[in-house]
């Protein structure tokens, strides 16, 4: 028993003094859904990691990477339970992704728990950003809230009087309405939840919309991958296209135009990149992309592209010391890479402080659907809950 | 104003029970006479719209593209009944559910090969775009009514197929008792197969005429094949007749709930409460009948005679 003991200590010991050795290699595990209906909007995240790794040579510093890619399969229990097996099993040094706010809102806290930095790729809930918020979070998105903020300000400064809201029952779609009501200075006409994901007839809503008193000038949604094929169809079918105008935030973008077709040409939406998004890093990101993959990227590749880019900068600022956590963050904060979103610094929050545009989508000269940035609605512009909410400094 | 919106959704209604009978009718042979399971219902929804999509974007037409799906994806109902199904119908339900289950893994990944991650394009010609300004002031989809006209008239063709053809009469004399027909010296086999293939052209068209409503993409069978076991439920397993009212009823109570419910419950209720709680407590709606009608008629509210 003793000598067991011992020998158990002996391990322990030996293991401890491992982990203390540099690191030989960068080990990424990157979470996004591969499989079931929102597979495309994984698959090019997928593709944008790949191509950040093409761009840093597949190392950083002078260690080689490594990426582990797991399907979360658009399910937030399999998303917890593949996140926590990276961290344990395959032990890796990042854990980065996560599309959907409900799934990162449960795989968090068992990388947290190992001390292993999670750096989001899209999903941005407001627990995180506010009193749930933590040292181990770094986002290279948005905050949810953000992106209907720069909406809301733009449909009040165009005089848009009455909006009716319509978003699914979620996380990100609850989030959605509130940074919506923040900003927007109008009259909310009415609102709807519907419920999330199997909603996908909106007939009986459009007929609402029509009928609601006093007569609403706009329509405001959230609907993304899917969810915003169907609804963007539908909108159009309705006959409501030409009397009401749609004003969005994620349901178009290069992973669903080419479904939604000529439906969604003239649709307005913010976001916080575009394609045609003027800077060096996001010229060479995008034209190498279209080279390498023959399609469009959308802003969800373009925020995994960030995701590598900026754990590459903080690899290279700690001289490959990975193990040294406390330095890792602090070069994280630093931001300081050439981000394909122009300037970004962070939040105390750890989330992006940037600027926001409202895009339109068209159709390009060689026949494609695209979006074209049309105007900046917020310049540098922060997230509501970190200063109010974070303690962190 | 509130009695143009009562007939305007009820016309939604009315085409969500045609789609769903479409699905439920296939379904509700398939389990009332061969005793068989099949999960894979939803998968041959998705092929239909699968095929109208890609034979869309080869000839360019819509119609053409929708006439050919059919038989596809009759094809591939047949394929799958001969290939998999034939070996499961002595086996039990358990076996039947895993083995189909299976099968939606399968199409799920096999559409993911054909046709890519990114959701497919499936629109209408102009001509079935536009309105129809059934109510005066009310702009209707055109494309929803020609679903509920085509929906009602195969309605009313498996109608008289059922009740009114030799066929028909086999199908219903396998439903009631398939161990007599058998001994009557009927081929039950052949007939199943042919009972199959049918069912499975009938999915694949409420997979051709939701494609240009919805997102054409891997999985999109399966919210509505649960929807058709709660139809094919409430029902009668193994009664067209069953189906068609469930079907319709659902459509009707489902999108009710839905345009109406928030504002029910906004009345005995905060306003933004009754907002967020109305949605979720509709699509509740369809549960609790069918819970009340398993607890009151669990044989179903039209099950097949001589059981």
């Amino acid at each position: 028993m003793k000598a067991r003991t011992i020998a158990l200590a002996a391990a322990f010991a030996l293991t401890a003094t491992l982990s203390a050795q540099a690191a030989d290699k960068v080990k990424i595990g990157y979470v996004t859904t591969l499989s079931k209906g929102p597979a495309a909007i994984g698959k090019q995240m997928q593709d944008a990691v790949e191509l950040a790794l093409d761009h840093l040579g597949k190392k950083m510093g002078n260690l080689p990477v490594e990426v582990v890619y797991v399907d979360d399969e658009f399910d937030p229990e399999i998303g917890k339970l593949r996140s926590e097996e990276l961290v344990k099993k395959d032990k890796v040094d990042f854990v980065s992704g996560f599309i959907w706010s409900n799934v990162l809102l449960q795989a968090r806290q068992p990388v947290f728990k190992a001390n292993t930095f999670l750096i989001s790729s899209n999903a941005g809930p407001h627990e995180l950003a506010g009193k749930e918020c933590s040292p181990w979070f770094f986002s290279t998105s948005w905050q949810n809230d953000q992106m209907p903020e720069a909406m809301g300000k733009y449909m009040t400064d165009a005089g848009i009087k009455r909006v009716y809201i319509l978003s699914p029952n979620y996380p990100a779609g609850r989030d959605m309405v509130a940074g919506f009501k923040r900003t927007y200075k109008g009259e909310i006409v009415g609102e709807t939840l519907t419920p999330w994901p199997q909603h996908a007839d909106w007939s009986a809503e459009f007929a609402k919309i029509r009928a609601a008193q006093p007569k609403p000038d706009a329509i405001f949604v959230f609907y993304p991958g899917g969810a915003g094929v169907n609804f963007v169809k539908q909108y159009a079918q309705s006959g409501l296209k030409d009397t009401m105008p749609l004003y969005n935030v994620f349901t178009t973008d290069s992973t669903t135009l080419k479904a939604q077709g000529d439906a969604a040409l003239g649709l307005l939406s913010t976001m916080s990149w575009g394609p045609d998004l003027q800077n060096d890093a996001n010229k060479r990101f995008v034209a190498d992309f279209k080279k390498k993959y023959g399609y469009i990227p959308s802003f969800y590749a373009a925020q995994a592209y960030d995701s590598i880019m900026l754990i590459a900068s903080a690899v290279k600022a700690v001289n490959g010391k990975i193990e040294d956590k406390e330095a890792v963050r602090k070069a994280l904060k630093a931001s300081d890479f050439a981000s394909v979103r122009g300037q970004v610094k962070f939040n105390n929050n750890h989330f992006p402080i940037e600027n926001f545009y409202i895009q339109e989508v068209v159709k390009d000269a060689d026949g494609n659907y695209d979006t074209r940035i049309k105007g900046t609605v917020l310049l540098a512009h922060a997230d509501a809950y970190g200063a109010k909410e974070c303690k962190m400094k | 104003m509130t009695a143009l919106l009562l007939i305007e959704q009820t016309l939604n209604g009315l085409q969500l029970g045609v789609m769903l009978f479409l699905m439920a009718a296939g379904l509700t042979l398939v389990f009332g006479i061969m005793n068989m399971i099949n999960l894979a219902h939803g998968s041959l929804y998705m092929v239909g719209a699968y095929c109208a999509a890609l034979f869309l974007e080869w000839t360019g037409s819509f119609v053409l593209a929708a006439l050919l799906a059919l038989p596809a994806t009759l094809l591939v109902g047949l394929v799958v009944e001969i290939v998999v199904l034939r070996t499961l119908y002595e086996r039990d339900h358990l076996d039947q559910v895993l083995a189909t289950f299976g099968l939606i893994l399968f199409f799920n990944e096999a559409v993911h090969l054909v046709g890519g991650a990114e959701a497919l394009y499936l629109d209408l010609p102009t001509f079935l775009k536009g309105q129809v300004e059934i109510i005066p002031g009310s702009p209707y989809p055109l494309y929803r009514l020609v679903v509920i006209a085509v929906g009602l008239a195969v309605a009313l063709g498996l109608y008289l197929l059922v009740t009114r053809t030799r066929t028909g009469m086999l199908i219903r004399a396998g439903a009631s008792n398939r161990a007599m027909l058998s001994a009557l010296g009927v081929n039950v086999r052949l007939l199943f197969t042919a009972v199959f293939g049918l069912g499975a052209m009938l999915a694949g068209l409420g997979g051709v005429m939701a494609g240009p409503t919805v997102s054409v993409q891997s999985g999109m069978g399966e919210n509505v094949l649960i929807l058709a076991f709660v139809v094919i439920v409430i029902g009668g397993i193994g009664s067209i007749r069953g189906a068609f009212v469930a079907a319709l009823l659902i459509g009707l109570i489902d999108t009710m709930g839905r345009a109406f419910m928030a504002d029910i419950m906004g009345l005995v209720m905060s306003h933004a409460a009754a907002q967020t709680a109305g949605p979720t407590v509709a699509s509740m709606l369809i549960y609790l009948l069918m819970a009340g009608v398993l607890f009151f008629r669990p044989q179903g509210l039209f099950p097949p005679r001589g059981r």
